[in-house]
């Protein structure tokens, strides 16, 4: 289980770059081995050598989950409207610009409706790219209609997360969309219709302590970092180094909170096989 | 008199002390008018400072560590109130108060983080910053309400969800979340209090329900402006823009739909007069509660979702 040796774990905006490999060679962060695009799609951008999940897009989730040519993307227009008229270093509204630009998405999140091996469901994926995966008005909105539409149309739920957590941008409206959220995940549960979220690296926050920690299955990709404080708050509040493998997937398993570490290339038989047995 | 004073207090106090100091010495000397004016003169002075307050001045005044906490209202509103301990799990946490109590003479489920006065109080409350079995507590005693068919309010005060190795491994997310989940289908009148500190997840994880209120001099974010000030600016210098550009207050969460209502706390805040702060709550809790005492259940339910459906903005 070579991926506990990766040393490196940031969550830092700088090393976004590495979430897609471009060009046509590409290096494994974890274990430096140089690696054909092709054969890392090839894949599932899954280092062949040491196992590392590269970190992936939500287009890349969709092609992975659903079977070839049946999905079809909603709400894929929903646009933040800057509510606060947020500014730091920067204006949130140009944030939203360039992202927009650099990921052609218009938030963190893209949904989608289709089968996987022949289940007709609903899925939502984060994207990482889009400021930092973070959560706010649109990425609610968005997980909040598609688990309504899983409710209506009574199709099985995925929720792939991939986050730093609420988005500071958007404030209080931000924090409630972790109620919003749960709230939609409550009903969809008490109508028995399964959802399944699937956490990616890396999963904090809010997401956390929302929606991705709700599944009637949780399941984590290898080595993905799962927690609610990012490491280096606690690090900073305990004032002590944190133990090896702290907050990755298997750790979480162990303590209780996953059902599952799945590794990518066995992901969709293994949330289809789930969902077989859970609906009608 | 307070015995501590915020740097924007100053000009108020030091006024204040002058006037003691004359009325000590008033007996030997004819100085009734002066008095009368410099009273008066404090008074404007009050109420100019804390109408203009800014927004991490209010971060300030929601952190006064004289303001009345969860137990302090509890004993000025509740009669009868029995504190009911543990997560049948794990542990006590003590960041997490919750026991059944009287308002008005109708039992209620009361339920607040606990925030200490001293170091060792402090120690013993965690600053108010729960560890996952404190949620799990909540969410026990409010299930235990939902039993007894008895409403829940919930009065909110913490710097956050506690960040620690064992919060970690207990499942501080999986805790908060599984209230948001649980709390959104209660079928109980559930009214939601901010009276000091609304800190990110550690608040809302007890801040789901049908009526959000506000005290005055509080704030309520998704991060503390110093946390956002480090992420974002990355220094712990920008804390005032911080508060500012997180639009915080109480009237900044009423204009953006976010709250129901501000409960008004005497002038210069709550612990200036914990007693009247206490009356004005207490009146407006049993309001409150009687109108969604009305309400059916299966309704109460279908609103709340609906309440928290509309928070947000966007344009598709």
């Amino acid at each position: 289980m070579s991926w506990f040796k990766r040393s490196k774990h940031n969550i830092a905006p700088d090393n976004q770059k590495k979430d897609t490999p471009e060009g046509l060679w590409s290096k494994c962060d974890s274990c430096q081995e140089i690696i054909t695009k092709a054969a890392l799609e090839q894949n599932l951008w899954v280092c062949p050598k040491c196992g590392f999940h590269f970190r992936i897009s939500s287009k890349e989730y969709f092609d992975i989950l659903f079977d070839a040519g049946t999905c079809r993307e909603f709400d894929k227009k929903i646009t933040s409207k800057d509510p606060l008229g947020f500014v730091d270093t920067k204006r949130y509204r140009d944030r939203i610009k360039d992202s927009i630009k650099k990921t052609g998405l218009h938030d963190a999140i893209r949904c989608g409706t289709g089968k996987m091996n022949g289940h007709a469901v609903v899925i939502a994926c984060m994207d990482f790219t889009f400021i930092g995966g973070s959560m706010g008005a649109v990425v609610g909105e968005k997980i909040s209609r598609a688990a309504e539409r899983a409710y209506k149309t009574k199709k099985p739920l995925v929720i792939i997360s991939s986050s730093g957590g609420a988005r500071m941008m958007e404030a209080a409206y931000s924090l409630m969309q972790m109620a919003k959220t749960s709230a939609h995940l409550a009903r969809l549960a008490e109508a028995k219709i399964p959802y399944i979220s699937i956490m990616t690296d890396p999963t904090t926050g809010g997401v956390t302590a929302s929606f991705a920690m709700l599944g009637d299955v949780n399941i984590g990709e290898p080595g993905a970092l799962i927690g609610f404080a990012g490491p280096r708050v606690i690090k900073q509040t305990i004032g002590k180094n944190l133990p090896d493998g702290f907050q990755k997937a298997e750790f979480v398993q162990e303590k209780g909170f996953l059902d599952l570490v799945v590794p990518r290339k066995e992901m969709k038989d293994t949330v289809s096989k789930l969902i077989g047995m859970m609906s009608a | 008199m307070p015995r501590v004073v915020l740097e924007f207090e100053k000009p108020i106090f030091d006024l204040e002390q002058k006037i003691e100091e004359m009325r000590s010495l008033s007996d030997n000397l004819d100085i009734g008018d002066e008095l009368v004016t410099l009273e008066k003169k404090v008074q404007q002075l009050r109420e100019s400072i804390y109408a203009n307050l800014t927004r991490w001045q209010k971060v300030q005044l929601a952190r006064h560590p004289e303001r009345p906490y969860t137990l302090d209202y509890i004993q000025m509103m509740l009669t009868d109130f029995i504190e009911l301990h543990g997560d049948r799990t794990f542990g006590d946490d003590r960041a997490i108060v919750g026991g059944f109590g009287k308002l008005d003479g109708e039992p209620v489920m009361v339920i607040g983080h606990q925030k200490g006065r001293d170091t060792k109080s402090n120690l013993f409350r965690n600053f108010g910053m729960p560890q996952p079995e404190g949620y799990r507590k909540a969410l026990r005693l409010m299930k235990l309400a939902v039993k007894f068919n008895r409403p829940i309010i919930t009065l909110v005060d913490t710097p956050g969800a506690y960040p620690g190795i064992g919060a970690e491994e207990r499942g501080q997310a999986e805790a908060i979340a599984r209230n948001l989940f649980e709390m959104s289908r209660l079928p109980v009148p559930i009214i939601v209090v901010i009276i000091g500190e609304g800190a990110s997840g550690g608040a809302l994880g007890i801040g789901v329900g049908d009526r959000i209120l506000m005290l005055e001099n509080t704030w309520y974010s998704v991060i503390a402006p110093e946390s956002c000030s480090s992420i974002l600016w990355r220094s712990w210098e920008f804390k005032e823009q911080a508060a500012e550009a997180l639009r915080l207050t109480a009237p900044d969460l009423l204009e953006q739909k976010i709250i129901d209502r501000i409960v008004p706390e005497p002038l210069g805040g709550a612990h200036r007069n914990p007693t009247e702060i206490g009356v004005t709550l207490q009146k407006i809790l049993i309001e409150e509660l009687a109108a969604l005492q009305k309400i059916k259940p299966d309704r109460l339910v279908d609103k709340r979702l609906a309440k928290f459906s509309a928070m947000g903005v966007w344009s598709e």
